[in-house]
């Protein structure tokens, strides 16, 4: 049975496409708490940077386990 | 097109693994990323022995960078996150911290570009190392059992449900922390020096595009590519802040009193 429809190229590719829309809304999660928590009680913004840079590197971690994933799935 | 592989085959893209060992009677042994993180180290012991051998009480500006890349690691990470014990962990944050930066830094010095964090064993190792002192500090605080427990039980769980969380507390606990610790960094560092290898290629082979309204667009390319070296500036020292954030954070989680 011949193929009707189908997509060549890197698979890879498109699976990181896929595995970068999670860190990409979880990562504007964190800002925008992190902007809302400031703009309401501006004295917890110093408190709260540690906070910010560890959710954002926790999170970002998965976006790039994408891309080094992506060449290891070859 | 074809044009662009020719270009970048001529510059001898991409190196063989054979490019990486230095030439020598120590063959295999010696690496460029073994010189590398030898190079790290002597900085950090030269830099610290130097800028601490006459102290004097206002301080000349080497003696103030470091002191406050010290006070760094003592104030903002170790006791903010672990507490009035943290003091005796400051040390080895600082130490980690340095290291961390210089090698980082080490993937935007020109001639060198590669950081040695962008293979996975240095930083597997140092994720191993920190993995064995949280286990270690919480084991000798509460006992080996007590630690246990402490670490897969978490208060005002019913009894019904601990088959399922005993388990996943274990795999986040001991098994994920130490490897997403590694992998972060690796994927930082590796990603990081990709997109700077693309950025300026694709100028290299943009310029060699048969269009001639391309070839303009090179220029673009490697705009980026600088755009992207100050990005990587940030990432370097974002990471190695991370690190040692999360390396406290576990340590706190170590010492934490039982509920």
């Amino acid at each position: 049975m011949q193929n009707l429809a189908a997509v060549v190229g890197s698979l890879s590719a498109v699976g990181y496409g896929l595995a970068a829309i999670g860190p990409g809304i979880g990562v504007g999660i964190i800002f925008a708490a992190y902007i809302q928590s400031s703009a309401r009680q501006p004295e917890s913004a110093g408190f709260n940077r540690a906070n910010l840079f560890l959710g954002m590197a926790v999170v970002e971690a998965l976006a790039l386990l994408g891309i080094a994933f992506g060449f290891v799935f070859k | 097109m074809s044009g662009g592989e020719r270009v970048v085959a001529i510059h001898g893209w991409p190196p063989s693994v054979n490019d990486f060992y230095l030439p020598g009677w120590f063959y295999p042994w010696i690496t460029k990323f073994t010189v590398l993180v030898w190079i790290a180290v002597a900085v950090i012991i030269i830099f610290f022995l130097t800028a601490y051998r006459k102290p004097q009480i206002v301080p000349t500006k080497k003696q103030w960078i470091a002191e406050s890349i010290y006070g760094f690691a003592r104030n903002n990470v170790a006791v903010e996150m672990i507490g009035h014990e943290g003091l005796r962990f400051a040390p080895y944050l600082a130490t980690l911290f340095s290291f961390l930066l210089v090698t980082n830094i080490f993937s935007i010095v020109p001639l060198i570009q590669v950081s040695p964090n962008a293979h996975i064993a240095f930083p597997a190792v140092l994720a191993f190392i920190s993995w064995i002192m949280f286990m270690y500090v919480g084991a000798r605080k509460h006992g080996v059992g007590k630690y246990i427990k402490m670490s897969l039980v978490p208060p005002g769980v019913p009894g019904y449900m601990l088959p399922l969380i005993v388990p996943l507390e274990f795999l986040s606990t001991f098994i994920l922390r130490p490897f997403t610790l590694a992998l972060r960094l690796f994927a930082n560092m590796f990603a990081g020096h990709v997109i700077l290898l693309v950025f300026t290629l694709g100028g290299f082979v943009l310029l060699d595009s048969s269009q001639w309204f391309i070839k303009p667009i090179s220029v673009v390319s490697w705009a980026m590519a600088i755009a992207l070296t100050f990005f990587e500036a940030l990432i370097a020292v974002l990471q190695a802040y991370v690190f040692i954030l999360l390396t406290s954070s576990y340590i706190q989680g170590s010492l934490a009193e039982e509920h």
